[in-house]
């Protein structure tokens, strides 16, 4: 369904007109009419894959995605794009796109648990889904269930799950797979700033003359951002300079002036040398920091959000590095690290007495001489010592390097931008060296600038849009309120018009304690959407089991089978992202939206159907009773507030959350704005259904809702952040523009946050002559204390102040180094260009298959010899808690040194997740892919 | 004769017809499979070409007799031959070797004109809008190796250049800064499929002892890509999307299950 | 020496016609004659009239080329010509590969004896028609004209009006063949050009003509006919024409004869005339 014949008459009947009588239309507006004639029709959307959000035009032609093309307005790529950009219209039309739910039933017809898959209807998937969920949930309440959401939702689905979850079923279990990716990020913004997502955007790679890459393999992961600074260097070769660290070479090191392998976990001590430099060269620049920032630390005997070692589903073999969540001897080069603090020293055990609850995350105020007494230990003998990470590079070059790279950071006459990615996110101390790298450049005063910030990026292609603005986190609720936080609460009950005490207070379990939860047996029920929890997590032989052997339900939403539908018992086929209006948000903040384009196939519906469909099989009087939560919370009975708002307790959470009266008078379809510039009336398979007349969840023929409800739900959405430092545009400008970076103001986009020069909040918070204003309002009043821990119970408050911190360096609980078992390879996993994420998209791109087929184990050609290993050698890799086979590769892109083996995780049919260690940073929840312990033998 | 004996003298002529016709074929199939041949303008793609040339040598009886002779120290500079066993083509079908005899790109166009059968017709040496003229030509394109290319290594030559009958438009020079000598740019040929005819006068000119540029048939030498991506600043290359099918299933060994099937298999959680 | 021409008259009209079409497509290439220009594929007579080998059209067809108007002339003209007139004399007045192989049978004539192998078995005869199927599905095959690729007209052809490359050796190898394999081995036996101009021209006019009473058996006309398979029904039999289709007119039967008993005339197909003349004999 392409431009209809009647948007075509009446697009051509308008360029006549106006070529009639001399008029001079669009040009734009003319290609398009002279297009619809030959049967095609472009209108703009944004790229399916990662962070960079470019933006890519669509050509639909007879209901099918049939061409892309970048987009030459979008500022971000100017109409470029990489090669899987490229690929944006094959990706929908795989031979195996799942088109009718998918029900284990046995030969009676009945749910078995072990039967096979069965085609099932709609309304038998729903009715199943209910019976479950209800069998679970009045029994076990609200912390039983949850959805692993994700950072690839659109804004709107992530939106409606929010609602379901929290106002609706009164549980925070919602968590995305984005927990995976950047919520060390998070932390880091929330610890710092008080406030989430950085500070700058894009122009600053233009704007900048230093670029320092730390863990973020931009060539491979981010090649339009690449290919600017590519453009920058060349255009000023001499002044440019670049520096890549790494654990292993990547193709960023071929345009990097720099390129320093370090040791994993490392990063900690460089970034404290470098710290070291600056106050010892005497180059804090002191007017920026005193009037902007204050010193802080909290405490390091924080575990590694491990298990306890002592739960029964930990074996036998996992033990030896579980313990360590609980206690750790200090080694010979942490006794030094750690030194400063002066309760530990090498050879003392450390018990991990901050490790749960509020412990890692509590933080005091410092003075700047505690702060410098931190830093003594951190000189370049002892940091190149540690942190050297290729045993044939020799140390002098090393220090060499080290140094070069504190130059860089203390030139006063250099702009610098630091970016990191998986590098410092997925690390036991993720949230620490987020924090550290803050720590470098608000000392410099290198922050907020044109040119000049720490500019975290992102993987998913809304990892910011909707996992992070949304808010689709266990903790989290939309633009940066807290679910722990009553006044928070309250605004989003206020907004959502549901009773006061309807939201659950109590954080709900992260994505990893969901997987936990669910093989001990206290998660019941569980949906997936948008991602492919048992493939993307660590450890996953446990969840496998969990999942299939275990008295639960799963629910998986995907668009082709993979890991996850198949441990489903319940599989629902899902539109994909041209299939259904949306909008992403990328890592400079931008939001960009696009028009459904095209009607999915089969009876595949969009996730935002899906979760307002099963939201209909919920009454109000089931949900909003009073609960009795497992840790003794409880919720309170809502129902009598519910009915002075005028709910009546046979109302449904449809009605009440995604079905108002003010939606349906306020956003009525079809609306104007589903034209597009050339004239197309797009269609809205939730607003009105669809000539496929999908037999929906009850039975019926499904016919719409009969209003707008994306853009409702966009509306309403966008109240949480408007005034509070997350504004964004109304829907409707953004169809009209190539996305605008929040917060917006009276229409005006912000480049650079927290500087007054740039950003209306900034303006609006700071003192008459300052020139930043660091507002952001979270964690803004701590304690005072020095290194050993804080000194006063009252907390000060910091307004407009970042926070600098001291952070030491710690050894990973599973350094080889220390290896006593025979695990003495790193593994460290990651992605490559050709391939996304699970691969469940590209792997069925024929062209995208061909270049990268396999996951390839890339190994030092000296480590391959040494084991009598030849090229592409079948190996196994094993570690404490399974095995993989994989063939190795010497001569691949990734170069690692000896001692180092870097695995791809794209591919399912090399499940390295069940290699990997489900060891996370305490604070972020997110898990450690860069290093587990393996050993390599030949198969 | 009774009819077994002609039956068996049937079977027998058919096999024995079938293992002689087999064994010239077998030879045919190999002659035929020359992709590096270089063909007269307006050839049909060689797949086509070669079924539909009848080997007369019309084209090259007038290629020899036509109006702009190359002469050079009184000798004549022949274009097109008709493959003989042994040269590089399939027996009996037109080429030319640049190196020593290049198409000079007559205005008339004389070879393919002569053409009785098809093989070389105007309609595969005309432009977008139809017209027909020797510009159009797609013999083959011009390849350049960087590593014997002398231009490359900072030398002032750009005798391709200079020898290109589509100078400026097949063959431009790029500049870029000598860094070694800080004073001479690099002049760098640069081949633009687009308007490169394959005429070859530029690998008869080249200098070096082995020429550094060469005509490839575009068949042998050009990519294609998909059309489901087009250049989102070409208006002209946006126009491929009329070729983009509607009608694509993408199938990799990743997707060619049954969905059903696939997802029966199970997990396993014990390695 | 008059009688050394009269004696010997078709065989250096023959050789005439056969150097000339060879010349005359040389010059085409190397002085620009329009006379007759091209090769024995195809060729275009004083830059008008398209000649078209019938063999290699079929080829063409079978291997599924588009077949252009100025092809079909070319074969109507060549069919009316070889299928009304000429018969079979395609291969003895224009084939230069005839050059060859009547070569060939002068040496095997000077260095054999095998009077008992005069006619080869009718069997082997007929392998050239099956081979020329063969060869036609094999186009099909391949997609290209299959034989082409080892016609030894062409090749020679060719090699005379533009190169000949290592054609020679293929040229070789068909005189060899002939001269110490088999008898009329190529001509005979294989060339499927010949079988397709066997079968065009079953029915034309032009014949030669037996007549019994001058016949004395003696048996000259076999020795030197290259089809002598032809000349049995007929030879010290009866009063007729030689009706086998791959007579090839070359009249060296005519030559030969010494008793006035063989001579060319014009096939009378209706019957009653032809019976009229039987009675008159």
């Amino acid at each position: 369904m392409s431009m209809n014949r009647r948007d075509f008459l009446k697009t051509t009947a308008a360029v006549a007109a106006a070529s009639a009588v001399g008029l001079s239309i669009p040009e734009d507006a003319k290609a398009q009419a002279e297009e619809a004639q030959q049967g095609w029709h472009w209108d703009k959307a944004v790229c399916r894959f990662c962070g960079t959000g470019c933006g890519i035009m669509i050509a639909t032609k007879d209901n099918k995605c049939v061409a892309v093309k970048g987009d030459p307005l979008n500022p971000v790529n100017r109409g470029i794009n990489c090669i899987k950009g490229y690929f944006n219209a094959k990706i929908m039309y795989g031979a195996d796109r799942l088109t009718q739910p998918l029900l284990r039933l046995n030969e009676n017809g009945e749910f078995d648990k072990n039967a096979p898959f069965r085609p099932v209807s709609w309304k038998r998937a729903f009715d199943e889904m209910e019976r479950q969920f209800k069998k679970y949930y009045n029994k076990y309440g609200p912390t039983s269930i949850g959805i692993f959401g994700s950072g690839q939702y659109t804004i709107e689905e992530g939106y409606v799950a929010e609602k379901l979850v929290k106002a609706g079923w009164r549980s925070n279990n919602l968590d995305p797979n984005a927990r995976h990716c950047m919520a060390s990020a998070v932390v880091g913004f929330y610890q710092t700033f008080g406030i989430d997502e950085p500070a700058g955007c894009y122009d600053d790679i233009e704007l900048t003359d230093t670029v320092i890459t730390w863990g973020a393999n931009m060539a491979e992961m981010h090649p339009i951002l690449w290919a600017r600074v590519s453009d920058a260097k060349l255009n000023n070769p001499d002044k440019y300079y670049i520096v890549n660290l790494s654990t292993y070479r990547n193709r960023c090191s071929n345009l990097a002036d720099m390129e320093i392998i370090f040791r994993p976990n490392t990063d900690l001590a460089i970034m404290n040398y470098i710290a070291r430099e600056i106050v010892h060269r005497n180059k804090v620049n002191w007017d920026f920091v005193k009037k902007y920032t204050v010193f802080a630390t909290g405490f390091p005997d924080i575990g590694y959000g491990m298990r306890n070692p002592n739960s029964p589903y930990v074996t036998p073999k996992e033990k030896d590095t579980v313990e360590k969540q609980v206690e750790k001897v200090v080694t010979e080069e942490e006794g030094i690290a750690l030194s400063p603090i002066g309760k530990w020293k090498a050879g003392d055990i450390m018990y991990m007495k901050h490790a749960n609850g509020k412990g890692p995350f509590k933080h005091w105020e410092i003075t700047f001489e505690e702060f410098k007494k931190g830093l003594e230990p951190y000189t370049l003998d002892y940091v190149a010592k540690v942190a050297k990470g290729d045993k044939d590079e020799s140390l002098e070059s090393f220090k060499a390097k080290l140094k070069k790279l504190a130059d860089l950071y203390c030139d006063p006459n250099r702009k610098i931008i630091s970016f990191w990615t998986m590098g410092f996110n997925q690390h036991v101390r993720g949230s620490w060296v987020n924090e550290q790298i803050y720590m470098i450049h608000l000392l410099l005063g290198k922050q907020s600038e044109p040119g000049n910030g720490a500019f975290s990026l992102t993987g998913q292609p809304s990892a910011c849009g909707t996992a992070r603005e949304v808010g689709t986190f266990a903790h989290r609720l939309p633009a940066d309120l807290l679910v722990a936080n009553p006044k928070h609460r309250r605004i989003a009950e206020k907004l959502w018009k549901i009773p006061h005490g309807t939201i659950n207070p109590k954080v709900g379990y992260h994505y990893v304690k969901m997987m936990r939860e669910l093989e001990a047996g206290n998660l019941k029920w569980v949906w997936a959407q948008v991602n492919n929890p048992w493939q993307d997590t660590a450890n996953a032989n446990h969840w496998l089991k969990a999942a299939r052997t275990m008295d639960n339900f799963i629910v998986v939403s995907d668009c082709y089978p993979g890991v996850s539908p198949r441990v489903a018992d319940l599989v629902l086929p899902s539109a994909m992202i041209y299939e259904k209006w949306g909008a992403y948000g990328n890592a400079e903040r931008r939001t960009q939206h696009w028009r459904q384009q095209v009607i999915a196939p089969g009876e595949a519906m969009p996730d935002l159907w899906q979760l307002t469909e099963f939201a209909k099989r919920f009454k109000l009087k089931e949900v909003w009773h009073e609960w009795k939560l497992p840790d003794g919370t409880v919720l309170p009975d809502v129902l009598e507030e519910a009915k002075a708002m005028g709910y009546s307790p046979e109302d449904t959470l449809f009605d009440v959350l995604f079905n108002r009266e003010e939606y349906r008078k306020n956003f009525p379809w079809p609306d104007p704005i589903a034209r597009d510039e050339g004239g197309r009336m797009h269609p809205n398979t939730e607003a009105e259904g669809d000539f496929r007349n999908v037999v929906g969840s009850d039975g019926k023929v499904f016919k719409g809702y009969g209003f707008f409800i994306q853009k409702a739900m966009w509306e309403e959405y966008r109240k949480f952040g408007l005034g509070r430092g997350h504004d964004l545009a109304d829907f409707d400008t953004y169809q009209k523009v190539r996305g605008l970076r929040w917060p917006v103001v009276n229409g005006h986009e912000t480049k650079w946050r927290f500087n007054v020069n740039y950003d209306p909040y900034a303006r609006k918070y700071a003192k008459p002559g300052d020139k930043f204003a660091f507002y952001g309002p979270l964690l803004k009043a701590i304690p005072k204390g020095d290194l050993k821990g804080p000194k006063t119970h009252k907390k000060y408050p910091l307004p407009n102040k970042a926070k600098i911190f001291w952070r030491p360096f710690m050894v990973h609980p599973e350094d080889p180094k220390y290896d006593t078992k025979g695990y003495k390879f790193w593994l460290c996993t990651g992605r490559v260009l050709e391939q996304w994420h699970t691969g469940t998209m590209t792997m069925r791109v024929p062209e995208l298959y061909r270049a990268m087929p396999e996951a390839l184990l890339y190994m030092n050609p000296e480590d391959a010899k040494e084991l009598g290993l030849e090229r592409f050698d079948l190996v196994v890799i094993e570690s404490r808690r399974g095995k993989v086979k994989a063939r190795i590769e010497t001569r691949g892109r990734n170069k690692p040194p000896r001692g180092l083996v870097m695995l791809p995780w794209f591919d399912e049919k090399i499940l390295i997740n069940k290699c990997t260690l489900d060891a996370t940073c305490p604070l972020s929840k997110e898990t450690d892919y860069k290093k587990s312990a393996v050993k390599i033998y030949k198969a | 004769m009774d009819r077994r004996t002609f039956l068996n003298n049937l079977i027998q002529l058919s096999a024995a017809a079938t293992a002689a016709g087999a064994i010239a074929s077998a030879f045919a199939e190999e002659n035929k499979d020359k992709p590096l041949a270089l063909r007269p303008p307006g050839a049909l793609p060689e797949k086509e070409f070669i079924k539909t040339c009848i080997r007369c040598g019309l084209c090259v009886d007038a290629c020899k007799n036509r109006e702009n002779k190359m002469i050079i120290n009184g000798k004549e500079i022949d274009t097109l031959y008709l493959a003989a066993p042994g040269d590089n083509a399939p027996i009996g079908t037109p080429f030319f070797h640049p190196r020593t005899g290049p198409c000079f790109m007559c205005d008339d166009i004389p070879c393919m004109y002569a053409c009785p059968t098809g093989a070389l017709t105007p309609k595969e040496c005309q432009n977008d809008k139809g017209e027909v003229a020797i510009d159009y030509a797609k013999m083959g394109v011009a390849v350049i190796d960087p590593s014997s290319c002398i231009a490359f290594w900072g030398l002032q030559c750009t005798a391709c250049y200079r020898a290109c009958p589509e100078m400026d438009k097949a063959i431009t020079i790029e500049w870029k800064p000598n860094e070694r000598t800080g004073e001479h740019a690099y002049r760098i040929p640069v081949v633009h499929e687009k308007y490169c005819t394959g005429c070859g006068m530029c690998e008869m000119a080249c200098i070096t002892e082995k020429p550094a540029i060469k005509i490839f048939p575009r068949e042998v030498f050009l990519g294609k890509v998909s059309n489901r991506y087009v250049k989102g600043w070409s208006k002209q290359d946006q126009q491929r999307v009329k070729n983009a099918s509607t009608k694509t299933t993408t199938k990799t060994p990743w997707s060619s299950e049954n969905p059903i099937q696939n997802l029966n298999q199970g997990v396993n959680w014990n390695d | 020496m008059i009688k050394l021409i009269t004696k010997n008259r078709y065989l250096i009209l023959r050789r005439i016609t056969q150097f000339l079409i060879l010349f005359l497509y040389f010059g085409a290439n190397y002085y620009g004659w329009k006379v007759l220009i091209g090769n024995l594929s195809f060729s275009k007579l004083f830059n008008t009239i398209p000649l078209t080998d019938p063999y290699a059209f079929l080829q063409m067809l079978f291997a599924g080329a588009v077949i252009s108007s100025n092809l079909i002339i070319g074969l109507i003209v060549v069919l009316l010509f070889y299928g009304i007139i000429g018969g079979r004399a395609y291969c003895s007045w224009v084939c230069p590969v005839n050059l060859i192989t009547d070569l060939a049978a002068w040496v095997r004539r000077k260095t054999h004896h095998e009077k008992d192998n005069l006619v080869s078995a009718m069997k082997i005869k007929k392998f050239r028609y099956a081979f020329l199927i063969a060869m036609l599905i094999f186009s099909t095959i391949i997609g290209a004209a299959a034989y082409e690729f080892i016609n030894p007209i062409g090749i020679f052809t060719r090699g005379v009006a533009f190169t000949l490359g290592f054609g020679w050796v293929w040229l070789l190898v068909i005189f060899i063949f002939d001269a110490f394999v088999l008898k009329n081995g190529w001509c005979g036996h294989i060339c499927p050009v010949g079988a397709m101009y066997s079968l065009i021209g079953a029915k034309n006019i032009i014949r030669v003509y037996h007549t019994k009473e001058n016949c004395t058996n003696c048996g000259n006309c076999f020795m030197v006919c290259p089809e002598a398979q032809v000349l049995g029904p007929v030879i010290n039999k009866k009063d007729d024409y030689i009706t086998g289709i791959e007579c090839t007119n070359c009249g060296r039967c005519i030559e030969v004869c010494e008793d006035n008993a063989l001579k060319f005339s014009l096939r009378n197909f209706i019957k009653g005339e032809k019976n009229e003349k039987n009675s008159s004999n």
